[in-house]
């Protein structure tokens, strides 16, 4: 880098011209191109030299910024008269003008009202330098409070989830050893299957950040989900505050996650719409907050997000509860996430992209899945719209019409076509009013979109006609940040009636399950070894089998039964799942769900009830439809340790 | 050109010797004039050695004056010189080979040589260094040459400029060439070469061949002397020679280079060989090659110890006895014993254990050889409330924690809010009851952390209503209305860079830039004295851990000793080749370090004013010094970021901390000197296992008398812990008195 610039200080000098202008502005014309060129030679080494000098005073005054006032010590130093009026803190007051070949820098000096200086009001007095105390360490220990920076800043910690080998900063943590350890395991993983091992690399980063929580921590944890899942709208909003806010809770991350992808597990059997939507709520919050770097935990958070958009059923009436607007925010959080982690490495957009198309093009798939799947592609994006939505908005329209013009199978039937079509209809038509040329000419758009044309025609007029306000709205859409707000609370009036007793005892049920396990997580974290199998099964494995434990063992029978109705109303799930499976060809879809399930189902469930491992990851499956063949490898590792448990 | 070298030094040797003589004579008379008041009188010991040289330095000064038609000056300063030259003599002057320099030599002690100096100094910026280095050469070198012009024209003689770049190129080839252990070693000839080579050309105008060789070359020097570079890649004209301060360091000081025999030899027989007279000169006249037998040294170990501006230390440079021991508490134990008993008296406790350890300690002192003595240099009588505090710190030191890898400090870190980026200085009491703060619009806060607010004693009409034989007229004579919890110190007319609290907490000191140091008194909150003599900037300022004298250093390049009851210097130690950045007093007040921007710690012995210690191996201009609390051991911070450690007693380098990113501003060593920690630019406080790092470092007599030393490379394993603050650059440590580290610096929003 030096020896780069080094040429380059050699030859820098100023231009003759400027010498010349400053010249002419003192009343010396004709100046000679030999005397401007001795006087800018000379002009230039004077400059560097006051500036080096300058450069001191910035070093003594403790500052990286080089301040006008350095200068003008640098001058004194120089016995030269200082510059005075350059007083200011944080621009340099200069002007630059050019005209005719010339460019000058100017001050500018205006002219000033003394009277408008007289009579505007006295800015605020400057705070008074004051004095504040607080704990950097407390015993070597570098407390987690407002006045310290966050435990990992999110560079190091994005630092630490794409380049593990990178990691290891000399000094910056005590247990370096241990973290180089992994960073050459994970790096041989790297080398093995580059693309494939992202999960496995995540499983192996992932112990290393479960790190004992103290007991403010575990309070604060313990307040957070339970306002977060609780029934007081004010505290959750809090709450969500806190998540989305707080620097300090990078060390939470992993039992966040955990949290949120086990609650979606738990209440998507239970077909609990509003912890559903809290949760939801939760990843929202932790994705906003502008400390974390989630990366690591996508394993967990994405299948649950993925699950809340396309579940089969994830509210008891799916008739009259609003689950449609659960879809709508989790699709949107979907995009966010893809927008914000898609790499070359992991290509969520491209897997979240052919997942939600693959289960789309089944001709068996539901229409609540159905609706998830094209909500999910077409908040990804215009283009994803463009490409993939639009070609097949014959087919869909002829199966909406089948259903809405033909014999009456269901009312849910019904009401899952409707919405698919008003779906359809609203974000194709800001597409399409974009992309189409006029003239919309109803008979073309049926030759074109085949059932839906005319009423999409008209929906492209409207939607030309408000050109300008259709801009802000395909903002809405993609953006997600604006509409969360509505959906949730409508969504919320939904569930109020059909859950609304039963959802304190369940509520429950979450948090105590991940609140106890982060206890028994701490003594399992000194003894393991450097080795990477031990940390990663007993970490994974311990914290979720005591879930288990505290669920039938705390909760008791109440809970218990709920579990066995899991199992019941998970049954058509499977069946649903295999039948998909079948229908693609090939029985590798299915061993695929077996596998990506294992560490997750192994957490959720002890050895004698292994008959609900299907089932209960039967959620998570859209992800792992083509995530599967590496999942076969990457989680081999954890498979094999897990056996022993 | 070896032998003729060593021959100079026998003599210089000799020449030390007998100065060393006079130096303890005056000393003598200094230690017998015990009372601090009359200290002056020791500065005016006559010594006859050196006035010869001195005359001449003053007709060098004189012929300059003239030259530059500052007849005033002229006038003055023979005036003065008549009266000086032959009645007064500083002692600093005195040391021959030490590298103190000419500037005391006009400004001996007496009052008006000293104000002389001032307007000298003014009238022409760069004489002081220009007259000032050229003693070291003379001294060293035995050619005297204290003509400004001298030195200038040393580059006349020259050669064809087109075979400059030919000659260097050789010399480069032939040692690419060599045996690998031998290039290293050789590979530091091209630095000071390559700097000569060009400022040759430059001298004699070839302008456009200087930027050539520049170019062509400047790329393969050493990163470190990137910023020497900078400043000479700006110089291309011989105009611009004359009024830089770094190119006259350049010129007039030889660069020191360490190398074998061996490596010696092949060199010399390399140009001899080549009949390449051009380099042999460059080598024989601006470069002092201090050739030692034994192995040539490993790249690691030369790169551990260049970087300065002007090579490294010479080796007989450090091998003067530097007394690092620590002084016996004086007269402590009668007082404590008495204070002791009857505190425990009161407090029923078991009387006897605390009193017998003590005197027990102090006992083991006495017979510490590497101490000092007592009377080395006047210290200032313990007062009642002195010894009350000490007793106080014993105390205190009882419940003081030990620390160790396993048991690390809590920090406790004020930040200054709202100080828009103007926090230039920070000092805590010893006690940690106070803070002060120096800021760039020239004011000093300080504020009271304890309860205990900060009152002003009541004015003079007040004081006499006062009944002077009551029990707490120490209390009744502070005004309750005045009390608050911080109070601004007005005096300055510039940024406040240096700061530090008397040790008995009744004075503060500040040095600022515009060129004063103030001392401020805590009783009055008033400014007390001005001390004049700098200036230019004073980049900092310390108190004597005894109180009563104290040490300034700026951009004069002069760092000077004061006694606070003294309007002039004591001692004015020059040598270092650009700015002192940062000052410290050794523990027991015997020596001074001083950290400079020529990228060198000198230590000062103040008794003698030598400089006895020159230390070499930062990469940039150094900002924070630390003693360890058993005066043995320094650790030294720089811009580089690396933290050194270093043997006093060997005058080596014992370790290298590396791990900050930027500055760094802040120094400390634990109470009881396990524990090293440091504050960065880079907003962190570091902490360093230093028990470890002095323990892993082998001293056998070879390497403590050749100075080279395997540097072991596990500073990463000395890391005890690394700490973030949120965008505040620390700038100032402190240990409490049980370990309590303090961390200061201002919030950067």
């Amino acid at each position: 880098m030096a020896e780069e610039r080094r040429p380059k200080q050699c030859t820098v000098v100023l231009p003759t011209e400027s010498m010349k202008a400053m010249a002419e502005s003192i009343g010396v014309g004709q100046l000679q191109e030999e005397s401007c060129a001795a006087l800018s030679e000379e002009v230039s080494y004077r400059i560097k030299e006051i500036a080096q000098d300058a450069l001191k005073f910035m070093h003594h005054g403790k500052r990286r910024k080089l301040t006008t006032s350095d200068i003008d010590h640098a001058l004194k130093l120089k016995n030269v008269e200082p510059l005075y009026g350059f007083q200011s803190q944080e621009f340099i007051p200069f002007r630059f003008a050019s005209g005719g070949g010339r460019e000058l820098h100017f001050y500018e000096e205006k002219e000033v009202d003394l009277s408008d200086i007289i009579n505007t009001p006295l800015p605020r007095v400057p705070l008074d330098v004051s004095l504040k105390a607080h704990w950097l360490s407390i015993e070597g220990v570098q407390p987690a409070i407002p006045e310290n920076p966050p435990p990992a800043p999110k560079e190091q910690q994005k630092a630490e989830s794409t380049e593990p080998l990178k990691v290891v900063k000399p000094g910056q943590e005590e247990e370096g050893s241990i973290q180089k350890g992994q960073g050459a395991i994970s790096a041989e993983a790297k080398g093995q299957e580059l693309l494939m091992c992202l999960y496995a690399i995540l499983k192996l980063m992932k112990p290393r950040s479960t790190h004992e929580l103290s007991v403010e921590q575990q309070l604060y944890y313990k307040e957070i989900t339970e306002a977060c899942v609780g029934s007081c709208e004010a505290k959750r909003a809090e709450a969500l505050q806190s998540i989305a806010t707080d620097p300090g809770l990078y060390q939470m991350l992993p039992r966040f996650s955990t949290f949120i992808s086990e609650g979606v597990r738990v209440n998507v059997v239970q077909n609990n719409l509003a912890l559903l939507i809290y949760l939801m709520r939760m990843v929202k919050a932790l994705m906003d907050n502008p400390t974390l770097y989630l990366e690591k935990y996508l394993h967990e958070l994405i299948p649950a997000v993925v699950t809340c958009i396309v579940s089969k059923q994830l509210c008891l009436r799916p008739d009259v509860d609003n689950h449609w607007a659960l879809r709508d925010f989790a699709a949107r959080l979907m995009a966010q996430s893809c927008k914000t982690f898609s790499t070359t490495t992991n290509n969520i957009q491209s897997r979240i992209t052919k997942t939600f198309t693959k289960s789309w093009l089944d001709e068996k798939t539901q229409w609540t899945t159905r609706y998830g799947c094209i909500a999910g592609l077409s908040e990804l994006g215009p283009d994803v719209i463009k490409t993939l939505i639009l070609p097949r908005l014959t087919v869909e329209g002829a199966r909406i019409k089948a259903v809405s013009e033909g014999p009456v199978v269901s009312n849910i039937d019904k009401i899952g076509a409707d919405h698919v079509q008003s779906l359809l209809l609203k974000h194709c038509a800001s597409v399409i009013a974009k992309t189409r040329p006029l003239p919309d000419n109803m008979e073309q758009y049926r030759a074109d979109y085949g059932y839906l044309g005319p009423t999409l025609c008209s929906h492209v007029v409207k939607a030309r006609a408000q050109a300008a306000l259709q801009a802000q709205q395909v903002n809405r859409t993609t953006l997600t940040i604006t509409q969360p707000r509505p959906t949730l609370t409508v969504s919320q009036s939904g569930i109020g009636g059909s859950g609304g007793s039963r959802s304190p005892s369940i509520i429950k049920v979450p948090s105590s399950l991940t609140l106890m396990s982060t206890r028994p997580g701490t003594p399992t974290q000194p003894s393991p070894p450097a080795t990477k199998y031990i940390v990663m099964a007993t970490s994974a494995g311990a914290s979720s089998t005591q879930q288990v434990i505290t669920l039938s063992s705390s909760s008791g029978s109440s809970v218990t039964s709920t579990v066995a109705s899991a199992t019941s109303t998970l049954q058509p799930l499977v069946k649903l799942e295999s039948r998909a499976a079948s229908g693609l060809g090939g029985s590798r879809p299915l061993q695929k769900y077996i596998v990506v399930s294992l560490p997750t189902s192994a957490s959720s469930s002890l050895e004698s009830k292994s008959g609900m491992l299907p089932p209960s990851s039967s959620s998570t499956s859209p992800i792992s439809l083509e995530a599967g063949m590496k999942m076969d490898r990457s989680d081999s590792p954890g498979a094999s340790t897990q056996s022993p448990h | 050109m070896a032998a003729v070298q060593d021959g100079q030094l026998n003599m210089e040797v000799e020449k030390d010797i007998k100065t060393e003589i006079t130096n303890d004579g005056s000393g003598n008379i200094n230690a017998n004039s015990s009372s601090p008041g009359s200290t002056s009188s020791g500065g005016k010991s006559k010594s006859p050695a050196g006035s010869g040289e001195d005359q001449q330095t003053l007709l060098a000064v004189l012929q300059f004056l003239k030259r530059n038609k500052l007849t005033e000056s002229v006038d003055i300063l023979r005036r003065e010189a008549g009266l000086s030259a032959d009645a007064d003599d500083s002692p600093v002057s005195d040391s021959a080979g030490a590298g103190s320099g000419g500037v005391p030599n006009v400004s001996a002690d007496g009052g008006d040589a000293n104000s002389l100096l001032s307007r000298v100094s003014i009238a022409t910026p760069f004489a002081p260094p220009a007259t000032a280095p050229p003693k070291v050469v003379a001294a060293s070198g035995g050619e005297d040459q204290p003509d400004v012009n001298v030195v200038l024209s040393a580059y006349s003689q020259q050669g064809d400029p087109v075979l400059y770049p030919l000659y260097y190129n050789g010399l480069k080839k032939f040692i690419e060439s060599v045996l690998d252990c031998h290039r290293a070693e050789l590979s530091q000839v091209f630095y000071p070469l390559f700097v000569h080579m060009y400022l040759e050309l430059v001298y004699n105008n070839h302008e456009n061949e200087a930027k050539q060789f520049f170019e062509k070359f400047s790329g393969d020097q050493e990163c470190y002397y990137e910023e020497d570079l900078r400043i000479l890649s700006s110089m291309s004209k011989k105009e611009h020679m004359k009024g830089n301060e770094t190119m006259l360091d350049f010129r007039t000081s030889k660069f020191v280079l360490r190398i074998s025999r061996d490596s010696y030899q092949l060199l010399k027989r390399h140009l001899q060989e080549r009949q390449n007279n051009q380099i042999w000169n460059i080598i024989q006249e601006h470069l002092y090659i201090d050739i030692f037998d034994g192995m040539p040294r490993s790249k690691s170990q030369i790169d551990a110890m260049s970087g300065s501006l002007a090579g490294e230390g010479k080796r007989d440079a450090n091998k003067a006895k530097v007394f690092y021991g620590l002084l016996k508490e004086p007269e402590i134990e009668v007082p404590l014993d008495d204070e002791d008993e009857e505190a425990e008296n009161e407090e029923g406790k078991p009387k006897k254990k605390k009193p017998k350890k003590d005197s027990m300690g102090s006992k083991s002192k006495k017979q510490d050889p590497n101490a000092p003595q007592q009377t080395r240099i006047p210290l200032p009588e313990l007062k009642d409330s002195d010894k009350l505090d000490k007793i106080m710190n014993m105390k205190e030191a009882t419940k003081k924690i030990r620390l160790g890898p396993d048991n690390l400090p809590s920090i406790c870190f004020y930040s200054f809010l709202n100080a828009y980026q103007g926090l230039t200085a920070v000092d805590f009491t010893d006690d940690s009851s106070l803070i002060a703060g120096g800021f760039a619009d020239s004011t000093v806060r300080v504020w009271s952390v304890t309860p205990k607010k900060l009152r002003r004693v009541k004015s003079a009409a007040d004081l006499s209503n006062i009944d002077k034989e009551s029990d707490d007229v120490l209390e009744r004579i502070m005004d309750e209305k005045t009390a608050s919890e911080s109070k601004i110190l007005y005096g300055h007319s510039g940024p406040v860079y240096g700061i530090s609290f008397s040790p008995d907490r009744n004075y503060l000191l500040s040095s600022s830039e515009d060129g004063t140091v103030r001392l401020w008194s805590l009783q009055t909150f008033t400014c007390l004295v001005g001390y004049k003599g700098h200036n230019y900037p004073v980049w900092d300022t310390q108190f004597s851990p005894y109180g009563y004298y104290f040490i300034s250093g700026g951009h004069d390049r002069v760092a000077r000793l004061w006694a606070t009851d003294h309007y002039q210097p004591l001692r004015m130690f020059a040598g270092h080749l650009a700015d002192i950045t940062c000052t410290l007093f050794h523990p027991n007040s015997n020596y001074v370090a001083t950290g400079s921007a020529d990228r060198t710690i000198r230590l000062w012995d103040v008794l003698t004013g030598n400089c006895v210690r020159i230390l070499t191996g930062h990469k940039g201009p150094i900002h924070s010094l630390a003693f360890s609390p058993n005066g043995k051991f320094m650790a030294s911070g720089a811009t580089d970021g690396r933290v050194l450690l270093w043997d006093v007693g060997h005058g080596l380098m014992v370790g290298e901390l590396k791990g900050h990113t930027d500055t760094i501003y802040a120094l400390k060593f634990s109470r009881d000197g396990e524990i090293l920690a440091s504050g960065s630019m880079d907003n962190t406080v570091k902490l360093w296992d230093t028990l470890k790092a002095f323990d892993d470092v082998e001293l056998d007599d070879f390497t403590a008398a050749t100075g080279h030393i395997h540097l072991p490379e596990n500073s990463q394993e000395l890391l005890l812990g690394t700490y973030m603050t949120k965008s505040t650059p620390v700038i100032h440590l402190h240990f409490t008195r049980r370990n309590l580290l303090l961390a200061a610096g201002a919030y950067n929003p």
